[in-house]
């Protein structure tokens, strides 16, 4: 590499250029101080949520609930709240008197601490034609009175399937399916890859694209760690069966709210329960059969 | 200048002390340093220009990063976009630099052995970028370290993604190591071991099939995407990959033929043009195998094709997109088959030019996006990257073009004798 040039001064222009480089390098990371900033050594450090110990979990409840407050404004409680032993949960909506009021997606909005800015919810209901059972006739976006002659409406949640395609992709075991049937997700341990968005056939899968936003005084402070405490940005979400509430013996916020009485929710291990009921003695199919996911979500009809 | 593996290559490296490599190694990569920032005014502006834009690219990034994935285009409906579709097509480029390594090792091509060291750059430099994608798409990179086996919790072999994971990094690391090594011992004046590179080699050559087969196969295997969900997905994209990586280095060898005293001959660009007349043929050929299939069946399976190629209830932005690379495809095709190589090379490279961008929009946004339209709800939503995944994405090529610029910088002054080690006796 030699060239007619003098090399001391070659140098010298290198080492000019190096450290012109070097402070543009810097201008332009500069932005990244305020996203360390938001990082903790613990948050970092944290394992996977079947890795921890009660007092890790403890500590870990603990640092989330003042974040919530420190960046939120707003003292909640949050939980782990563990499965109950020989319960099976299973949920059923009837088609034939869901008046696609879509109350039900409005208290999953508040009940899970949604983004507001987005006014995100876990349900999404179709508008659907008579005589039709195919999604490309279906509309969410519907503007009017309901319900509308010739229409029938149509709840899309998760379907906590037994066979789910979004715990298969996952490449790092951030979500996976618990002892009681629902599917959860570690926010903490999720890296946001979105295979699982992807792979869902029911459209049932959020992503935080940014923090959530929401006035302190719409929080729901009842919390637990796998469903409804304000999810990190960047990570995956998604429906729990409301299992802060379903998991302490009370019923899903969406079905609370359901004017109609279509939704039907309870424990499919118990031969009495409502939900056997329905699934013994009505017509029910499930959404995309062919898929072969197996839901624990149901649809019936009356007649 | 051949490092053919006859036999009278084959005999054993000479011995070196053990304490000269210690020495040697540090100086290797002293000297490849110098050789990498010295160069004319042309080099210096090439690198200046592609700095910058890497730069512009890194500062979107860092805004995406506090801001979070919303300041993409990306939305819950298309959960992938620009950067997974670029990544794609950098896996293909990688996996591409193959065709390659096949004529000089396997047929024993002496012309394609003598620059072979051109695509085996490509390879290194192209699974960067394809990484370097992935990187910017995820939410949570500083989560990455979940990734890693027993540390972290791999899902492997479940998760299509972990084998992804596993193949690119082996083909990253097996690429690096037969460049390293050929260019060290080249530098020591010493002749390769072919027990220390060959079977590396052989390796690359089935793992660059798997790089993109495993591609391929985190879509086709989603059985919720009927338009990903195709058995022939995995070899359209290997005929691509076989498409855009001799097309790059078809271009790349015209280039350093001009710009450096390495030698190139006209052989090797010609059996890469031999193999290119096939392959976008055969391109092209599967992708009309796929579309009809797709049309002539119908029903709603089929919304996302019909989306793609004609718009679907009013919505059409990938239209004139795949239009303009199924235009761009076929015409490098007619090029490719009715150019005299010797006599038309501009012709030839300006096929690569258009083929290289057609299949840059075929299996890159136009790909990926229409997974996600219709949805799995069937609702339309659109995506159009938007400036920010311009500039991240425009970023991540410069800082691939700055790696091959520098690797083919450093590879050519040893290859010409001008890095060498000086021995101490």
């Amino acid at each position: 590499m030699t060239t007619s040039d003098d090399p001391d001064r070659r140098n010298v222009l290198k080492a000019g250029a190096v450290t012109l480089g070097a402070a543009a390098f810097a201008r332009a990371v500069a932005p990244v101080t305020e996203w360390v900033d938001g990082l903790s050594v613990d948050g970092f450090l944290q394992k996977h949520y079947k890795e921890l110990s009660k007092e890790e979990m403890n500590d870990i409840l603990r640092r989330h609930e003042q974040k919530t407050a420190d960046e939120y404004g707003r003292e909640v409680q949050i939980q782990d709240v563990r499965p109950i032993p020989g319960v099976q949960f299973a949920y059923a909506l009837n088609l034939s008197i869901c008046i696609g009021c879509r109350k039900c997606a409005e208290a999953c909005h508040q009940e899970n601490n949604h983004d507001r800015r987005t006014n995100n919810s876990y349900i999404r209901v179709l508008e659907m034609t008579q005589g039709s059972l195919d999604l490309a006739h279906g509309n969410p976006n519907y503007d009017h009175p309901v319900p509308q002659p010739g229409k029938y409406y149509m709840p899309v949640q998760c379907h906590q399937c037994d066979n789910a395609p979004c715990v298969k992709v996952c490449p790092i075991e951030a979500t996976w399916k618990e002892p009681d049937g629902i599917v959860v997700v570690d926010y903490d341990w999720c890296i946001g890859c979105r295979y699982c968005e992807a792979a869902c056939p029911y459209h049932a899968r959020r992503f935080n694209w940014t923090k959530p936003e929401i006035p302190a005084d719409e929080i729901n402070p009842d919390q637990a760690y796998l469903s409804n405490r304000i999810r990190p940005q960047g990570v995956m979400e998604k429906c729990t069966f409301c299992l802060h509430r379903t998991r302490k013996g009370r019923l899903p916020a969406c079905l609370e709210a359901c004017p109609t009485g279509a939704r039907v929710f309870g424990n499919l291990a118990d031969p009495d329960s409502e939900i056997r009921w329905v699934l013994e003695n009505k017509r029910v199919f499930v959404l995309k059969e062919d898929a072969g996911t197996q839901p624990r979500f149901f649809y019936f009809f009356d007649v | 200048m051949s490092t053919l593996p006859d036999t009278e290559s084959r005999r054993d490296t000479p011995a070196v002390e053990p304490t000269e490599y210690v020495t040697s190694y540090p100086e290797f990569l002293w000297r490849a340093l110098k050789v990498a920032t010295d160069g004319g005014p042309l080099f210096y502006v090439w690198m200046t220009v592609l700095t910058a834009v890497w730069l512009v690219g890194v500062n979107a990034f860092a805004h995406q990063l506090v801001q979070g994935q919303g300041a993409t285009a990306m939305t819950d409906h298309v959960s992938w976009g620009m950067y997974i579709g670029n990544f794609t097509y950098a896996v293909g480029i990688a996996a591409g630099a193959v065709m390659m390594v096949i004529p000089a090792y396997l047929y024993k091509d002496r012309d394609m052995h003598d620059v072979v060291i051109v695509g085996e750059i490509l390879a290194v430099a192209a699974v960067a970028v394809a990484l370097s994608f992935v990187n910017v798409d995820i939410g949570r990179p500083d989560r990455l370290w979940h990734f890693l086996p027993y540390i972290g919790r791999f899902n492997w072999p479940v998760s299509m993604l972990t084998w992804d994971v596993i193949v690119l990094s082996g083909y990253f690391l097996i690429n690096l190591h037969v460049v390293g090594y050929l260019l060290y011992t080249r530098f020591l004046g010493l002749r390769p071991n072919p027990r220390w590179y060959l079977p590396f080699v052989f390796l690359s050559i089935v793992w660059a099939v798997s790089i993109h087969t495993v591609t391929a196969f985190l879509y086709s295997g989603l059985g919720s995407r009927p338009f990903w969900n195709s058995a022939i997905l995995a070899p359209r994209f290997i005929a691509s990959a076989f498409v855009t990586g001799p097309a790059f280095i078809v271009l790349a060898l015209q280039a350093i033929r001009r710009l450096t005293d390495f030698h190139v001959g006209d052989a090797p660009i010609r059996t890469l043009i031999g193999v290119l007349r096939v392959t976008a043929v055969l391109n092209l050929f599967m992708l009309f195998a796929e579309v009809f299939t797709e049309l002539y069946t119908g029903g709603s399976h089929t919304a996302a094709a019909t989306y793609l190629w004609f718009g679907l209830h009013g919505k059409h932005a990938l239209v004139p997109w795949i239009w303009s690379a199924l235009a761009m495809d076929v015409t490098a095709a007619l090029l490719l088959l009715f150019s005299d190589p010797v006599k038309n090379l501009a012709r030839i490279d300006v096929a690569c030019l258009l083929t290289l961008f057609g299949i840059w929009i075929e299996k890159g946004l136009g790909l990926i996006v229409p997974g996600f339209v219709p949805s799995t709800l069937h609702e339309i939503v659109e995506y159009v990257p938007n400036q920010l995944e311009w500039k991240v994405s425009l970023g991540i090529w410069a800082l691939g073009i700055m790696i091959y610029t520098l690797g083919l910088k450093v590879a050519i002054a040893v290859f010409t004798g001008r890095m060498h080690h000086e021995r101490r006796s």
